[in-house]
C-alpha cells in the first residue's frame, strides 16, 4: 500500500528568490525522507509543494502513479486530493474545536459513518498515547500533547502519504528525545511513505532512511544517513553534518595520494588529482596519544573541553587547527604536547575549488 | 539561465496548460474574493467620484438659469470658472475654505493641548485615579460630535439671529457678545472637546509603548528631566502626535454639525455647510467643486502625514512593551491635578447634557427658571403655540420613525460592513504580496481620504442616474446604507485584516490538507476564528453610523430622515427644543449600544477607536 513520490526537475521562486532549483528525487514505498539543511535551504517550500499548498513554477510530482503536479500540463491537484497528511510546526490544531472535532474533521468531509468516526478516534489517541483527550480544547493541553493530537489527526485518516514539518522544533529537548522514537516507530507501523523536513542533523541522522541535503534551494546530496556522514559529497555537507564539526584542512595534493597540509604531509588516496585540496577529517576519527608515536603529527593541546561521555581537545600546530573527540574524560592538560594520528580509512579529500568530494574515476 | 531540459511542447498542450493554471488562479478563493471586492469598491467608490468629477464639468439642468446658450450636459469649464475666479469665488470658495482651515487648524491644536497633555499626567506621572480619567476620556467621543456645539448654544445663544436665548442671558439679562455666541471660538472650542480624545489615546498609547529604558538611559547620562522629555520622549512620540493631528485635522475639515449650529446663523461658512447650501438649491456642480476641494485638502493633509510620519516609523513603536519603571512625582500637585482633570471632563460630559434637557423642559423659550419646567416638549399633544404646533418629542410619529430609522440603518450598516471586513480581511491577507491583494487594499483605503460630506455628496452624482442593472437609489433608505457602508470599508478592512492575520495560516492549509473546499474552510475555520472581529466590528460600525451626520446629511429625504439629520432639521426650522430633545433621544440610543459594546467586549471601546 506504501506509495512513491517522485518529484522532477521541480523550481519555486518566490520574486526573484529561487526556493526550490530543479530539485530531481524519488521517495522509495514506505522510506523515510528527511529534508535537511540550514534555514532558508528551500526545504519547507519544497515540501509543501509536493502537499500542494504551493504551486512550484517548473518540474513535475508523482505521488504514486497519480501526476499530482505539473506545470507543463497545467496540472495541480487540491491538497486535499493527494492522499496525504501533514503535521505542521505550530501544530495548526484548530482552537475552536476538541480534540474529537480536531481529528474527525478530515473524516467528516470523507463522510465516514458515526460509528467509523468514534473508531478512529479511539484508534489514533491510543497510538499516540493520549486517549481520553478527546474532549480537551488545544489551549488545555501542552507543546508535547499538541503534538500528538497533531499526529493522531493525520494518523486517523490514514493518508498513503506523511507529510512533516519540523514537527519537532518546538519542544523541548527531553520530549524532542522521546519523540524522536516514537514517531520512527509510528512510521514503522503505519508503513507509510514519509517526506521529514528539518535543520536538526541529529534528528535527520537517527531517523531517516535517506537524507536529502540542500541549500539555496539546490539538493547536495541524497543519501543515506551513513554515507551522508562518512562520505559527504562536497564540503558544505562535510561542513552541515557532524557535531562537533569535521576538521578541513587545506593543503595541497600532489597527485601521489598524500596531501601537504602545512608542514606536515597526510597519507591519502587522491586518485590522481592535484593542486588545491582540502582533508576532512571527522574528530572522532583521530587518535590522540601524549607520546610521539610513528606517523602521528604533534600538536599543542589548546583547549580542553570534557563532557562526560566524551571530551573536545582543540589542538594548534601553528595556523592549523584541529578537534578532537574521545571518550570519556581527557586526562590531557593545556598547553601539553600531544601527538595526533588520522584514521586514514576515515579521511576524504575534496577539490578546494569545486568543493566536491574526490572519488575514483 | 538554460531551459535546455525544458523541450519545446506543441502549441495546443501548451495553451490548455497556461489556460488551466489560469483557471485555477482565477478559482482560488482569495482571487475570486479579491475580484468581487474590486467590483464592489469600483462601484461603490470610483464610479462615484468620476460621476461627480464629470458633473463638474458639464453643463447640469440647473445652470440653464445663469447661462443662457448651454445645453446640458456638454463640456463646460463654467462651475471651476464659477467658483475659484468669479466675483462670487470670495463668498462661496475662499472663505468657506479659510473658516474650514481655521476651524481645522484651532480645534487640532486645542484637542493636541488638552489630549496631549493629559495623556502625559495619566501615562507618565504618579497621579491618582487614572482609571476614572481613562474612562471619561472617551465619554465625549461617545457622543454626536455636534452634541456640545448644541448645548453651547443653549448656554451662550445671544438671540441676535433669534432662537432660544441662552442660560447666560437669562441669568445675567444680558446678551453675550457675538464672538462668544457664534462663529470660529465656539465651533473650536466645542469640536476641539469632541475630538481632544483622539489625541489622548494616540498619545498615551505612544507614550506606554516607550520603553523605558531609553529614558533612563538617558537620565543615567546625565540629562534633566525636561532635558529627557524634550530629546527623548518628545521625539519618540512624534509619529503618534503627528498622526493625531492628521486624523483630527481631516475630521474638523469635513464635520458639519457643529458649524450648522454655530457657525450658519451668522453667515460664518465652512467648506461643509457651503457644500450643503449649494446641494439644498440644487446647485451640484458648484458643489462638487467645493467637495473635490475638500478631498484635495484632505488627500494633501494625509499625504503629508504619510511623508513625514513615513519616514520615522522605524522606530514607531519602540522595544515593545514598556515597562514604566519610573513616573515623574508631582507631589503636593497630585490630588489637584487629578481633580482638576476629573472636574473638567464631568463638565464637558455632563453638563451639555444638563443644558440640553433643561432646555428641552422650557415651557416658554429663554425663561429657565424652575417655575417654568414642564414635560410639554416630550409629552405634551400638538400645540399651536408651541413649536409651531409639533407634538411633543414621544408623541410624535416622525421622530419615532427617525429612532426606528437611526436603529436599521445602523443594524443594515454594521452587518454590510463587518462582513465586507471579514471578506476583504481575507483576500488581503491570503493574497500579501500579490498585485492584486495590494491594490484591493489600496481601493479600500480611498473612502478614508474623502471627508464625510464630501463622500455624501459623491453620491448624489452617482445614484440620481441608474448604474447599469441598479436602479437610481436617490432619495431611498438603501442609499444611506450603501453610502455608510462604503464610508465604513477602510475600518472594516482594518479590522478584517487584523482578524485574519491572528489565524495562523497552517489552520487553513490544515484544512485543505484535510480536504476541506473553500467554502468549508471559511465556515469552519476562518469565521469561527473571526468571529469576535466580526462581532466588534459590527458593533463598532452599529455605534459610529448612530451619531454620523455629515456623510448623510444630503442625502436624507423626510422619509428617510434619521435622528441625526432631524437635530439639524428642526434647528434649521427654529425648534431648537424639539431639536435638544432629539439629540437626547439619539445619545440614549448611542449610550444604550454602548453599553451593549462594553458588555460584549471586556469595557474596552478605545480598542476599537484607534482612527
Amino acid at each position: 500500500m506504501a506509495t512513491t513520490i517522485t518529484v522532477k526537475d521541480l523550481t519555486k521562486r518566490f520574486g526573484d528568490v529561487i526556493a526550490v532549483n530543479r530539485v530531481n528525487l524519488t521517495v522509495e514505498p514506505g522510506s523515510f525522507l528527511t529534508l535537511l539543511g540550514p534555514s532558508g535551504c528551500g526545504k519547507t517550500t519544497l515540501l509543501r509543494c509536493i502537499a500542494g499548498l504551493e504551486d512550484p513554477d517548473e518540474g513535475e510530482i508523482y505521488i504514486g502513479d497519480k501526476l499530482v503536479f505539473s506545470h507543463a500540463k497545467g496540472i495541480s491537484i487540491q491538497p486535499g486530493h493527494r492522499d496525504l497528511g501533514l503535521v505542521f510546526q505550530n501544530y495548526a490544531l484548530w482552537p475552536h474545536m476538541t480534540v474529537f472535532k480536531n481529528i474527525t474533521f478530515a473524516l467528516e468531509i470523507q463522510k465516514l459513518p458515526k460509528s467509523e468516526l468514534e473508531k478512529r478516534v479511539k484508534e489514533a489517541l491510543a497510538e499516540v498515547q493520549m486517549s481520553g483527550y478527546e474532549d480537551r480544547y488545544p489551549r488545555e493541553m501542552s507543546g508535547g500533547q499538541q503534538q500528538r493530537i497533531a499526529l493522531a489527526r493525520m494518523l486517523a485518516y490514514r493518508p498513503k502519504v506523511f507529510l512533516m514539518d519540523e514537527p519537532l522544533s518546538n519542544l523541548d529537548a527531553r520530549l524532542r528525545m522521546d519523540m524522536r522514537a516514537e514517531l520512527k516507530h509510528l512510521h514503522h507501523v503505519a508503513g507509510a511513505t514519509t517526506v521529514y523536513v528539518t535543520h536538526d542533523q541529529v534528528e535527520a541522522l537517527t531517523m531517516s532512511s535517506k537524507i536529502a541535503v540542500m541549500k539555496d534551494g539546490l539538493l547536495q546530496q541524497l543519501d543515506t544517513p551513513d554515507r551522508v556522514y562518512h562520505y559527504p559529497a562536497n564540503l558544505f555537507v562535510a561542513d552541515f553534518i557532524g557535531n562537533p564539526k569535521v576538521n578541513l584542512l587545506d593543503g595541497d595534493a600532489n597527485g601521489n595520494n598524500s596531501v601537504t597540509v602545512g608542514d606536515f604531509k597526510v597519507e591519502i588516496a587522491t586518485y590522481g588529482m592535484s593542486g588545491k585540496a582540502v582533508v576532512a577529517v571527522r574528530p572522532e576519527d583521530i587518535a590522540i596519544s601524549t607520546r610521539p608515536d610513528p606517523g602521528a603529527v604533534e600538536f599543542i593541546a589548546y583547549s580542553v573541553l570534557p563532557s562526560g561521555a566524551d571530551s573536545t581537545i582543540v589542538a594548534h600546530r601553528g595556523d592549523i587547527e584541529v578537534t578532537v573527540r574521545v571518550m570519556g574524560i581527557s586526562k590531557i592538560r593545556l598547553d601539553e604536547k600531544i601527538w595526533l594520528k588520522f584514521d586514514q580509512q576515515a579521511l576524504n579529500l575534496y577539490d578546494k575549488e569545486s568543493g566536491n568530494l574526490v572519488v575514483a574515476k | 539561465m538554460t531551459n535546455a531540459a525544458i523541450t519545446p511542447s506543441p502549441l495546443l498542450p501548451r495553451l490548455l496548460a497556461t489556460s488551466r493554471r489560469f483557471f485555477r488562479w482565477v478559482a482560488s478563493p482569495h482571487v475570486v474574493l479579491s475580484l468581487i471586492m474590486l467590483a464592489v469598491m469600483f462601484y461603490m467608490v470610483i464610479i462615484p467620484l468620476y460621476r461627480m468629477l464629470m458633473t463638474t464639468i458639464t453643463f447640469q439642468e440647473n445652470d440653464l438659469r445663469y447661462v443662457r446658450d448651454a445645453v446640458a450636459g456638454e463640456f463646460t469649464a463654467f462651475h471651476w470658472l464659477r467658483m475659484l475666479t468669479s466675483q462670487i469665488s470670495k463668498i462661496m470658495t475662499y472663505e468657506p475654505l479659510l473658516h474650514s482651515l481655521t476651524i481645522s487648524l484651532g480645534a487640532t491644536l486645542l484637542s493636541f493641548t488638552i489630549g496631549g497633555a493629559m495623556a502625559w499626567m495619566v501615562v507618565r506621572t504618579d497621579m491618582p485615579g487614572r482609571k476614572i480619567i481613562n474612562v471619561l476620556a472617551v465619554v465625549p467621543y461617545i457622543m454626536p460630535s455636534w452634541t456640545i456645539a448644541m448645548a453651547w448654544k443653549v448656554l451662550f445663544n445671544n438671540g441676535t439671529t433669534g432662537g432660544v436665548p441662552g442660560v447666560l442671558m437669562f441669568v445675567t439679562g444680558q446678551a453675550p457678545p457675538d464672538w462668544l455666541s457664534f462663529g470660529p471660538l465656539p465651533i473650536i472650542v466645542s469640536s476641539a472637546l469632541h475630538y481632544y480624545t483622539f489625541f489622548f489615546l494616540f498619545v498615551s498609547a505612544a507614550l506606554m509603548s516607550i520603553d523605558s529604558s531609553l529614558e533612563e538611559a538617558g537620565e543615567l547620562a546625565g540629562a534633566s528631566r525636561w532635558r529627557i522629555l524634550r530629546k527623548i520622549t518628545f521625539p519618540l512620540v512624534i509619529p503618534a502626535l503627528l498622526s493625531g493631528f492628521i486624523m483630527t485635522f481631516s475630521k474638523t475639515m469635513g464635520t458639519f454639525g457643529g458649524p450648522n449650529v454655530l457657525g450658519v446663523p451668522v453667515r460664518y461658512y465652512t467648506l461643509s455647510t457651503m457644500i450643503r447650501s449649494n446641494t439644498t438649491i440644487s446647485a451640484y456642480g458648484d458643489a462638487f467643486v467645493l467637495a473635490i476641494l475638500l478631498i484635495l485638502f484632505s488627500m494633501l493633509t494625509i499625504f503629508l502625514n504619510q511623508k513625514i510620519v513615513g519616514t520615522r516609523k522605524s522606530f514607531e513603536t519602540i522595544g515593545g512593551r514598556g515597562f514604566m519603571a519610573q513616573k515623574t512625582k508631582l507631589r503636593n500637585w497630585r490630588g489637584f491635578l487629578t481633580t482638576v482633570i476629573v472636574i473638567f471632563q464631568v463638565l464637558i460630559a455632563v453638563l451639555p447634557l444638563v443644558l440640553l434637557v433643561w432646555s428641552t423642559l422650557m415651557l416658554r423659550t429663554g425663561d429657565y427658571s424652575l417655575s417654568n419646567l414642564s414635560l410639554a416638549h416630550w409629552i405634551g399633544k400638538s400645540d399651536v403655540s408651541i413649536n409651531s404646533g409639533e407634538p411633543g418629542v414621544l408623541r410624535n410619529p416622525a421622530i419615532y420613525r427617525g429612532a426606528w430609522n437611526s436603529i436599521k440603518l445602523s443594524l443594515y450598516t454594521a452587518f454590510f460592513t463587518a462582513f465586507l471586513g471579514v471578506i476583504l480581511g481575507y483576500a488581503i491577507v491570503k493574497g500579501r504580496g500579490t498585485r492584486l491583494a495590494k491594490i484591493v487594499e489600496q481601493l479600500a483605503f480611498i473612502p478614508y481620504v474623502i471627508p464625510g460630506i464630501a463622500f455624501g455628496a459623491v453620491y448624489i452624482s452617482m445614484f440620481t442616474k441608474p448604474v447599469g442593472p441598479i436602479p437610481p437609489l436617490y432619495g431611498t433608505f438603501a442609499l444611506l446604507v450603501v453610502v455608510s457602508v462604503a464610508k465604513h470599508i477602510p475600518y472594516s478592512s482594518r479590522t478584517g485584516v487584523s482578524a485574519m492575520l491572528q489565524v495562523g495560516r497552517e489552520l487553513e492549509e490544515a484544512a485543505a490538507v484535510a480536504g476541506a473546499n473553500a467554502w468549508q474552510r471559511f465556515w469552519r475555520i476562518i469565521f469561527p476564528l473571526t468571529s469576535t472581529g466580526f462581532v466588534s466590528g459590527f458593533l463598532l460600525t452599529f455605534i459610529t453610523t448612530m451619531r454620523e451626520l455629515s456623510l448623510i446629511i444630503l442625502l436624507v429625504t423626510p422619509t428617510t430622515a434619521v435622528l441625526a439629520s432631524m437635530t439639524m432639521r428642526y434647528i434649521e426650522n427654529g425648534n431648537e427644543q424639539q431639536a435638544n430633545a432629539v439629540i437626547i433621544l439619539l445619545i440614549t440610543l448611542v449610550l444604550i449600544g454602548n453599553f451593549i459594546i462594553s458588555r460584549f467586549r471586556g469595557g474596552s471601546l478605545k480598542k476599537g477607536l484607534g482612527m
